[in-house]
């Protein structure tokens, strides 16, 4: 069953239109993450989903009741912001219950479903305490039992972590995707941040203008991006989408980077065909640019060198094109100087010129 | 000097510090002489002052001049002094303190907080009751108490407090509201609060330190406020501002009763210098106060 259905959604603010027609089903018990750039119009779907803002046109459905009359009380969902919201005069635990103070639920059972959840989130100790006596990680645990107590059908995340430190978005975002183990419930979550997306979602729907871009599984995401845009952001650095011409040598499909490097494609389907002898945007990872044996010999000249510890990347360039590199962390390369790299196109993607999009 | 902003203030030399001093001095005694006077006068006898000057050191101290301000000397053919009217003052001021801060605090939450349409234009219209001048109201006002029957009522002072006061307090409610955060309120909605139960149990929770800068404000103002007091009351309807205008213009003998006359004003102007050494604290840090840490 879809726990949400959203249906030819649009928004506008004035004369913006921040959502441009978005169609998403969400499947019970999913992890779906919105992801995109600031102002893409992944916290206004939130924002409509929820019932905070009214939509120009289309439908919201929660478990298969269409909610756009139904106010954000009566939706079955809860909601963790980015600014926690936590109400500041309220102790924890009166934060936890408001919610059900306010649709009367008595007394013994709030105290219990507190008791469970603060179990939980191991925040029994803080129940007595104000919110600007937490620190926090405290605050946005507190902000997650409040959600977590109404035991919705639609859990809706507004960036949840970006106010956290480095360290401990990490260790919360194991938390939450071990959280969402044990419960089981659906999630909507809104982030832009692209290793949490590919973390903790089971499936992206990636944004940019009001429009999704792709809405798939992480891996799909990340390996077969429906056009440049989702190719070009998600990876730190994203995906090499170079100009290049593609030839058949030998029987084989090439591409020719900046008329002078040639990369043999394996496995391309038959709808590239149709693309040989014309320009297309090849799409590569820098990970698959690498100083292993193995592969297409690639040499470049080595113009950026950034050794991060773990990896060093490289800026190459090849012809008029750059692309970057990731390769072993001891890898110390004469800068200016011309080297060569092993190149893995297996999992090369090639776009459409004009409409951008990947040729299937 | 100090043009590119970032340095600081270098202390003068010392001649120049002590004239600036001095020229600091002066205006201080000038603005404050008139208090001293009062002051000085309130504890003369009128016959000591009718001998000697109006402005001098008190020969003793005539503590019967405060005893008889207070409660014997005769104002428009009452002989209860002071006290009466000091009493409507605070039958008027406490209500209409209240009343104003209430309103104000309601109004301010709805424009900042639950934007609708047309939100900012009733917000400066609210507002524009600030810059009108008292003057001119009194007709319109008139025209409003004589349809509702309260001519020379203390309930018609409060009325009219309570809404001119209205402009003030949701300017400062809504200038402090629009400081929450709009989660706040969002998350309310999704646990279910209503307009009141928000406002009840968030907002209002977070509003002391404009409630106390409004009620000062209020009190203060609605204390000192003459014009409508003296124009809309008559006899034993009015508040002491106005009653001291009729101490002033009542010598019943030749002789005038300045020292009485100063014990009266310093008397009438107790609560509000009490607000002021109290409240003051709370005055200054309420109006740059964050509603939410």
């Amino acid at each position: 069953m879809a726990a949400l259905s959203v249906r030819g959604l649009h928004k506008r603010f004035g004369t913006t239109d921040v959502l441009k027609g978005i169609d998403l089903s969400v499947e019970s018990g999913e992890f779906a993450v919105l992801l995109g750039p600031s102002g893409c119009g992944k916290s206004t779907l939130l924002n409509v989903i929820a019932g905070l803002e009214q939509p120009n046109a289309g439908e919201v459905e929660i478990g298969g009741r269409v909610v756009n009359a139904v106010p954000p009380k009566d939706r079955d969902i809860a909601m963790v912001f980015q600014s926690y919201a936590l109400y500041p005069s309220m102790t924890v635990r009166a934060n936890i219950t408001f919610g059900m103070e306010c649709r009367g639920v008595p007394k013994r059972q709030q105290d219990e479903a507190v008791k469970r959840v603060a179990a939980l989130l191991q925040i029994d100790r803080l129940l007595e305490r104000k919110p600007s006596q937490l620190s926090g990680g405290q605050r946005q645990r507190v902000a997650m039992g409040r959600a977590l107590v109404r035991d919705p059908l639609l859990f809706l995340f507004d960036e949840p972590l970006s106010n956290l430190d480095a360290q401990l978005r990490v260790d919360m975002r194991t938390e939450i995707k071990q959280l969402h183990g044990r419960i089981r419930s659906t999630i909507i979550y809104v982030t832009h941040d692209q290793i949490e997306a590919m973390t903790m979602a089971s499936r992206i729907a990636v944004m940019n203008h009001g429009e999704v871009q792709q809405f798939a599984a992480p891996d799909t995401v990340y390996n077969k991006p429906a056009n440049l845009f989702v190719a070009r952001f998600l990876g730190t650095p994203p995906m090499n989408t170079v100009r290049a011409r593609l030839e058949v040598e030998n029987d084989a499909l090439t591409a020719v980077i900046g008329g002078i490097a040639r990369l043999p494609l394996l496995e391309q389907p038959a709808a590239v065909r149709a693309y040989v002898g014309r320009d297309v945007f090849l799409g590569i990872r820098p990970e698959c640019i690498h100083d292993r044996p193995g592969g297409t010999r690639l040499t470049a000249e080595v113009e950026v060198s950034e050794p991060t510890g773990a990896e060093t990347l490289l800026l190459l360039r090849v012809g008029g094109e750059r692309l970057r590199a990731r390769v072993a962390p001891d890898a110390r390369l004469a800068l200016g100087q011309p080297a060569t790299f092993s190149v893995d196109t297996r999992t090369a993607c090639l776009f459409d010129p004009q409409t951008e999009r990947l040729i299937a | 000097m100090n043009r590119l902003g970032g340095d600081t203030l270098r202390p003068l030399p010392r001649p120049g510090r002590w004239l600036l001093y001095a020229v600091l001095a002066a205006f201080a005694v000038f603005f404050l002489l008139p208090l001293v006077v009062v002051i000085l006068n309130s504890f003369r006898t009128a016959q000591e002052i009718a001998r000697t000057s109006v402005i001098g050191w008190p020969l003793g101290l005539a503590w019967q001049n405060y005893a008889e301000a207070w409660g014997g000397y005769c104002i428009a053919q009452r002989c209860e002094g002071i006290q009466p009217y000091m009493v409507n003052s605070f039958l008027l001021v406490i209500p209409a303190t209240i009343l104003s801060t209430a309103l104000g605090a309601i109004a301010g939450y709805s424009i900042s907080l639950w934007r609708f349409r047309g939100d900012t234009i009733v917000f400066a219209i609210v507002v524009m009751g600030v810059f009108l001048p008292e003057q001119m109201k009194l007709i319109p006002w008139a025209l409003v108490l004589r349809e509702l029957g309260l001519t020379n009522t203390i309930g018609a002072l409060v009325l009219i407090h309570t809404v001119q006061g209205m402009s003030f307090t949701t300017l400062f409610c809504r200038n402090y509201y629009i400081g929450i955060p709009q989660d706040l309120l969002k998350a309310a909605k999704v646990d279910g609060a209503g307009y009141f139960r928000t406002f009840w149990r968030i907002i209002l929770p977070l509003s002391p330190p404009i409630l106390i800068v409004t009620v000062i404000w209020q009190f203060t103002g609605i204390w000192n406020e003459f014009l409508y007091g003296v124009t809309f009351t008559t006899g034993g309807q009015q508040p002491v501002t106005a009653a001291l205008i009729a101490i002033a213009t009542t010598p019943a003998t030749d002789l005038v009763e300045y020292g009485i006359q100063s014990a009266a004003v310093l008397l009438a102007a107790l609560p509000t210098l009490l607000v002021y050494f109290f409240g003051g604290r709370y005055f200054l840090r309420g109006l740059t106060a964050g509603a939410v840490k």
